[in-house]
């Protein structure tokens, strides 16, 4: 067995002059669920229809299970793909959806009606076989999908989207069913997603993508805690940036100058900066609390219900564009209204990058 | 409904219906000339309209000819349509054109071109050259009827049939082509319709002995001006009245003219 599913070699696709893909590269592991995340027009969906083989890339190299699928056609490529419209065909019923893979593979009718019962026992179908697509509701046709796609079993899962066409209530539910599924086949997955949420919430890892280029590639935790650039810091996740200066590096540790505080941060985005330099502090917002010692502090501009947390805008000095952030559990936010003068304590640690703009 | 407005929609109807209600009326006057309102009732022009040798060939010509001519438009219609949607060639801004020209050149023009034509080089004058005519009269509306059909079908179904292994011409067979039916019934039927009815173009290039059934009346009334006529119109109306009433009771007739609403039911 192949020690990748997938792996992109400086892949580049260009539209005219407009280049969508600058040499991407990525690999992903047997099994391994594998997030492509940014903002639309990021280059995440030519990624995943270069894998699929709806297009071809200009420069660079695809390979599935270590094979070079560069110049396969699509339907040589035993990829199973999920849509964002799930593009069930309407003409068929669930179970036909479901054997079009299998039919279109020559396999024979005995041992397709067993695996279509099986794929749909997985997705929890079963009973629905002789409906047609427009009789399931938006999950089912999603389940249905996601067997049609599951039942060849393909070398890599595409996910395009899947969750977008559906209402927020239903989402939560249906990424942990789908991914408890995912786990159950095996299946390598590259999953597309400008919700940073699901990312979050689904991926082994995530490759945060912004203006063709892949910025990041980690686990959840690592994009989250240790983003690799500024971009990634303020797309995954919520972000109060403050203004501050480089005081120091230290191996792999830089000391930032926050007001009278010192936070350390990760070096390497700030190598070749002079001492004293600008630079942007981004916190997460969970990490500030009131009390002292004070990193920052303002009036509170709005207290945000959220439920399990109450996010308090505040007008702050320090702060890039004026405004911060902190997400307080409810306890301690109590009492707290616009108005008020509020003072809060920050990490010791946070992920630091030259500054955008002269401070 | 307002009732000045309902009563604009009944003088609209009525204004609509008038001429085949005033025809069918026509059909049963005893008299042997065409008047209104009939004094006396008589069913003895529908006889004569069944039983007269040039309509009952205009009619088999008619029909000989509005099969081939609806099939043949429907097969090539479909094709032109696939190309302009489907392919990028150079070129494809003329064909485009070419396939819709018949929409802005008078029908009596495309019969006066083909009659030149076939004159010319001595080719026979036989149904063929009016299959060929109605041919390139009706492409137009089945070319838009499928193009409409494919414009509306969402890419990522053939998407979806390719990434699950099929092959393109699997797909256009098993994907494409079912879900393009309606839309080539409804070229069809359009193609069919407008076949049966034409009337200025088949003028020039039928000849005595392929005359079809509108161009048979048009030589009758020139003669004659008895109500054969009008009992044949009645007989046309009701006729087409019942297999419209079929199609729709069997078929569907919305789902055939791809008037039904997406998603409805």
């Amino acid at each position: 067995m192949a020690v990748e599913a997938l792996r992109l070699d400086g892949v580049t696709r260009r539209f005219g002059a407009v280049t969508a893909l600058h040499g991407a590269s990525l690999v992903v592991a047997p099994g391994e669920f594998v997030t492509l995340l940014g903002p639309s027009g990021c280059g995440k969906t030519t990624l995943l229809n270069l894998v699929a083989g709806f297009q071809t890339p200009d420069e660079g190299e695809i390979f599935l299970g270590g094979e070079s699928v560069t110049r396969v056609p699509v339907w040589k490529r035993d990829i199973g793909m999920v849509f964002q419209s799930y593009a069930l065909f309407p003409h068929m019923s669930v179970a036909e959806n479901v054997a079009y893979g299998l039919r279109a593979r020559g396999i024979g009718k005995a041992e397709a009606m067993d695996r279509v019962a099986e794929a749909l026992r997985m997705v929890r179908l079963s009973g629905l076989e002789d409906r047609r697509p427009r009789q399931l509701s938006g999950g089912q046709q999603q389940r249905a999908a996601l067997a049609r796609a599951l039942v060849i079993r393909p070398r890599i899962l595409l996910l395009d989207e899947p969750f977008s066409a559906l209402d927020r209530a239903l989402r939560g539910g249906l990424q942990v069913e789908v991914r408890e599924i995912q786990r159950a086949a095996g299946v390598a997955t590259l999953f597309v997603t400008h919700d940073q949420h699901e990312a979050l919430a689904m991926s082994d890892r995530i490759a945060v993508m912004c203006g063709g280029r892949i910025h990041q590639a980690g686990t959840p935790e690592e994009v989250y805690a240790h983003p690799a650039d500024r971009f990634v810091a303020g797309f995954v996740g919520d972000a109060t940036v403050l203004r501050g200066r480089l005081r120091g590096l230290m191996g792999t540790t830089a000391g930032i100058e926050v007001g009278q505080a010192v936070l350390e941060a990760d070096a390497t985005p700030l190598r070749g900066l002079s001492q004293g330099a600008p630079v942007d502090a981004f916190l997460r917002p969970e990490t500030l609390s009131p009390g002292g010692p004070a990193l920052l502090s303002g009036e509170v501009r709005s207290v945000v219900f959220q439920g399990g947390h109450v996010d308090v805008h505040l007008d702050c000095a320090e702060a890039a564009g004026g405004r911060a952030m902190a997400r307080l559990a409810p306890m301690l936010a109590s009492g707290l209204a616009a108005g008020r003068v509020l003072e809060l304590a920050g990490p010791s640690c946070c992920a630091a990058f030259p500054a955008e703009e002269p401070a | 409904m307002r009732w000045w407005l309902r009563i604009l929609v009944l003088l609209l109807l009525g204004f609509i219906a008038m001429p085949a209600i005033v025809a069918c009326i026509v059909a049963f006057d005893a008299r042997s000339i065409l008047n209104f309102p009939p004094q006396a009732w008589s069913t003895r022009w529908f006889e004569r309209a069944l039983s007269y040798p040039d309509f009952r060939d205009g009619a088999w010509n008619s029909l000989l000819v509005m099969l081939s001519a609806s099939v043949i438009a429907t097969l090539l219609g479909a094709g032109a349509a696939l190309t302009l949607e489907k392919l990028e060639f150079r070129g494809k801004r003329t064909l485009e054109a070419l396939v819709m020209a018949p929409l802005v050149v008078p029908h009596f023009v495309v019969g006066l071109g083909f009659l030149t034509l076939f004159a010319q080089s001595g080719l026979p004058r036989g149904l063929p050259l009016l299959v060929l005519c109605h041919v390139v009269l009706v492409l137009p509306f089945v070319v838009r009827s499928v193009w409409i059909s494919l414009k509306s079908l969402d890419g990522r179904l053939e998407d979806a049939a390719l990434s699950l292994g099929a092959p393109p011409g699997r797909v256009l067979r098993q994907v494409t082509l079912p879900l393009l039916l309606p839309g080539l019934a409804g070229g069809w039927l359009f193609a069919a319709i407008l076949s049966f009815t034409e009337f200025s173009a088949s003028l020039f290039v039928s000849t005595q002995r392929t005359q079809t059934l509108p161009v048979a009346m048009y030589n009758y009334v020139r003669e004659y001006a008895d109500p054969s006529i009008a009992a044949l119109s009645a007989i046309w109306i009701v006729t087409t009245m019942l297999l419209i009433l079929a199609a729709d009771r069997w078929l569907g007739l919305s789902r055939v003219l791809g008037t039904e609403v997406p998603g409805g039911r």
